[in-house]
């Protein structure tokens, strides 16, 4: 029981350890912080690739974390840190990648396909509004279904 | 039976682009920096640290470009490849030791073989992201006037070497 105790101790002292360690890449500066968590939020992380940058823990995302701080400490616009991810790991990174024609389908597909259920979906109401209702019951069907009914009554 | 044809026919189509999707490789991702010229450097030697490399000093010829590390489980799958691909001499192969510590690395080719004409020391990972490295080991190929002209994510197969590097390199050396 007392080792047990002990081990917890150990976990919760370690614990707090990491998270010190984690917190300390953090900018002194909020605003570039900010900037940073912003910029890094439209990018994709390629190592863990249905991860943003900002969210990953990859040593990747944390080494372009830092080099996204440093652009930003050195005056660069959004436009250019982009554009600097961009250059190096191309469009992919971008989560919103520019409308060119490799991206055409991409952009306007959703938009293709909506197009097409709702041609099909207009098509199929047509033809049903154009044959009617169920055909009428001839004077046999009628006497038929009232019988049946009947015998459900009874 | 007519009004099922047209599912029918849309199901087949939306299984062959999934089937075509499960072939393709989620990890290879287009580089842009193909047919661009080479980011330039000047990183220690890993062998001898008060030389440097700068990706210049192969200008004129086809050369490899391999980053490595120690701790990249994936770098040992290919490194035995890349020894016996080194002796052949064809072509040469320059290392890119990508966030590794000094000693691991030596260490590492000591034990498993060295088949780089030298390795440059990225220590902090900055070159690699130059050339987008985000998934050791990768190799580039480098023709004589230092423009990349294609580059390999992933360890390199024996199949990936005859069917796609060497020939370009082949190709390239002409």
């Amino acid at each position: 029981m007392r080792l047990r105790t002990l081990l917890l101790c150990c976990g919760l002292l370690f614990g707090s350890v990491a998270t010190a360690k984690e917190a300390a890449p953090m900018a002194a500066d909020v605003e570039v912080e900010k900037r940073m968590v912003a910029i890094s939020e439209e990018l994709r992380c390629l190592v863990c690739q249905n991860e943003s940058l900002s969210g990953s823990h990859a040593e990747l995302a944390q080494d372009l974390r830092r080099e996204i701080r440093k652009m930003i400490s050195d005056g660069k616009s959004d436009k250019e840190i982009l554009d600097f991810m961009v250059a190096r790991y191309g469009d992919f990174v971008r989560y919103r990648p520019p409308l060119k024609p490799t991206t055409w389908l991409l952009w306007g597909g959703p938009f293709v396909l909506m197009a097409g259920g709702l041609t099909a979906l207009i098509a199929f109401l047509r033809r049903r509004a154009r044959n009617g209702a169920a055909p009428a019951l001839s004077e046999e069907e009628h006497r038929r279904a009232a019988a049946l009914l009947d015998q459900s009554n009874s | 039976m007519r009004r099922f044809l047209l599912p029918l026919a849309v199901f087949f189509v939306l299984v062959i682009f999934l089937a075509i999707g499960l072939t393709l490789n989620p990890r290879d991702v287009p580089s842009p920096l193909k047919d661009k010229p080479t980011p330039a450097f000047t990183l220690p030697q890993l062998a001898a640290a008060e030389k440097n490399f700068s990706p210049a000093d192969m200008k004129g010829k086809v050369w490899l470009f391999n980053v490595w590390a120690s701790w990249c489980v994936s770098c040992r799958q290919e490194h035995p490849l890349l020894v016996s691909f080194s002796k052949e001499g064809k072509v040469p192969v320059v290392g890119l030791n990508y966030k590794d510590q000094g000693a691991d690395a030596k260490n590492w080719l000591a034990k498993f073989g060295d088949p780089y004409v030298l390795s440059a020391v990225d220590a902090d990972g900055r070159v690699g992201i130059d050339y987008g490295v985000y998934g050791v080991p990768e190799t580039y190929v480098i023709d004589k006037t230092g423009m990349i002209r294609m580059k390999h994510t992933g360890p390199i197969t024996p199949e990936s070497l005859q069917k796609q590097i060497l020939p370009l390199v082949a190709e390239l050396s002409k």
